[in-house]
């Protein structure tokens, strides 16, 4: 029997039997369905994921009039940091007329909202440049990050010092300070860019440190919604549950950690997010039509859930995305289409 | 979308499944998305009502190039006398009936 071609999480190549492809596929479906406590593929749904990645092509599709919107995180980081000298103007042009980019983004290379705070003055221009040039919604995106505000980086004692020493109560105190601050630098930024002109905000990677950052970024996006009702605010995710970095934050009478994707829309919306982006982590060893089940099966659920447009993050790492820094073209489209297909959400 | 080179991810996702942004139809769509919170299935009946087209025509490159130089609502071409940048989008503004945040400052600080 022939085998198929396909790769690995890590974005190497592989080759799967007709049953070691079927397997992979329900395993997938099962392993997401399990901890996310969702439900898995039904029979069509893994039929369809079978034939898209049975016929392995250079470069895949979605039906035509299946197309959905692109959005994006670092924007204009992604063309200067492969050494071409071009500036963030230019990128943002080049993502417009040269990408077919429904949206762009513009950032800082560092992409972080509490470093950015400082530079708002030289930076504002840029955007109201942009919004000179462009006619592709832009938006500016950042980071919540709020690792860096622990020390030696930021004023908070840094909780991954204190809990070793058993100072849980000590921990979760930094980490609540660390929010205060994260959602003041989140709303100056946010509303500086706003009243810049960007058509919205985006706030990347969030969760990244767990639930107080997750916290602070719904408290922001309840401030800036407040000061600015119109502003769009897109809120992509970091991984696909919510770690318990502090253990008891709660939000709207929910507790934060351990939240999976269709729980985390539900929040989102309710404080006020207009796009909401789940992040589903890619296992490395496992294979892509492995990591497409689950990823697909975690997004399907969180659509289903979601009042407001879901744009999947489909990045190196995530979505059933290889982690690899040059994701192949016939793994990234593959993706691409299964997750289109499947879950009908709105963007990515 | 997220992180990698853009030969890598953002090109073959926009190739793959996404709108084509100005070559067709994707900026009104996702404006749509971005003002009125619509889905993409309501976020392109929208846009296809307003521009006389069907919903599978709105990623019809060869088509809504047309439409679009016709409506003055740009595209990847800078043409001699059309319409360019925060120009366009006053166009779209009032096309679609919705409010983009740098026309209503452009408009503020002109007055």
């Amino acid at each position: 029997m022939s085998k198929i071609f396909s790769r690995l999480g890590d974005g190497f190549a592989t080759l799967l039997t007709e049953g070691e492809l079927r397997k992979d596929l329900e395993e997938g479906t099962q392993d997401a369905s399990e901890r996310g406590n969702i439900p898995p593929l039904t029979g069509d749904e893994i039929e369809h994921l079978w034939d898209i990645c049975k016929g392995f092509h250079k470069i895949s599709g979605v039906q035509k009039g299946c197309e959905v919107i692109m959005t994006y995180d670092g924007g204009t980081n992604k063309i200067p940091r492969l050494g071409v000298n071009t500036g963030r103007l230019q990128t943002l042009q080049i993502y417009e007329r040269c990408f077919g980019a429904d949206t762009t983004e513009l950032s800082d290379p560092d992409y972080t909202f509490r470093q950015v705070k400082p530079t708002l003055r030289d930076d504002i221009p840029m955007m109201e440049q942009a919004q000179l040039l462009m006619v592709v919604p832009v938006f500016y995106g950042a980071m919540p990050n709020l690792g860096i505000y622990t020390k030696p980086d930021g004023p908070m004692t840094n909780p991954a010092e204190l809990l070793p020493m058993g100072k849980i109560k000590e921990a979760r105190e930094a980490y609540e300070g660390a929010i205060e601050l994260a959602v003041r630098d989140i709303v100056t930024v946010g509303s500086a860019y706003y009243e810049a002109g960007a058509d919205g905000i985006n706030l990347d990677t969030v969760g990244a440190s767990g639930d107080p950052d997750f916290k602070a970024s719904l408290l922001a996006t309840e401030e800036l919604k407040k000061k600015y009702p119109d502003i769009c605010v897109e809120m992509g995710m970091a991984g696909e549950f919510v770690l318990g970095m502090h253990g008891e934050i709660t939000h709207h009478g929910v507790k934060l950690a351990g939240l999976y994707p269709h729980e985390q829309v539900r929040l989102a919306q309710k404080s006020g997010v207009t796009i909401f982006g789940p992040a589903i982590n890619t296992v490395t060893q496992k294979s892509i039509p492995w990591n497409i089940a689950r990823a697909v099966t975690y997004t399907k659920a969180c659509v289903e859930a979601a009042e407001i447009p879901v744009h999947a993050n489909m990045g190196m790492g995530v979505g059933a995305l290889p982690v690899c820094l040059t994701p192949p073209v016939d793994t990234v489209s593959l993706a691409s289409k299964a997750m289109v297909e499947i879950t009908r959400l709105d963007g990515l | 979308m997220g992180d990698g080179d853009p030969a890598g991810v953002a090109i073959p996702h926009a190739m793959a499944s996404g709108m084509g942004g100005i070559r067709t139809s994707g900026d009104l769509v996702a404006r749509m998305q971005m003002t009125r919170g619509m889905k993409i299935g309501e976020a392109k009946k929208f846009v296809a009502g307003k521009l006389g087209v069907s919903v599978d025509e709105l990623t019809d490159d060869a088509l809504m190039r047309e439409a679009r130089e016709d409506l003055r609502l740009g595209g990847v071409y800078q043409l001699e006398g059309q319409p360019k940048g925060i120009e366009i989008k006053h166009h779209i503004a009032e096309f679609l009936g919705i409010g983009i945040n740098s026309v209503r400052l452009f408009k503020q600080r002109s007055a």
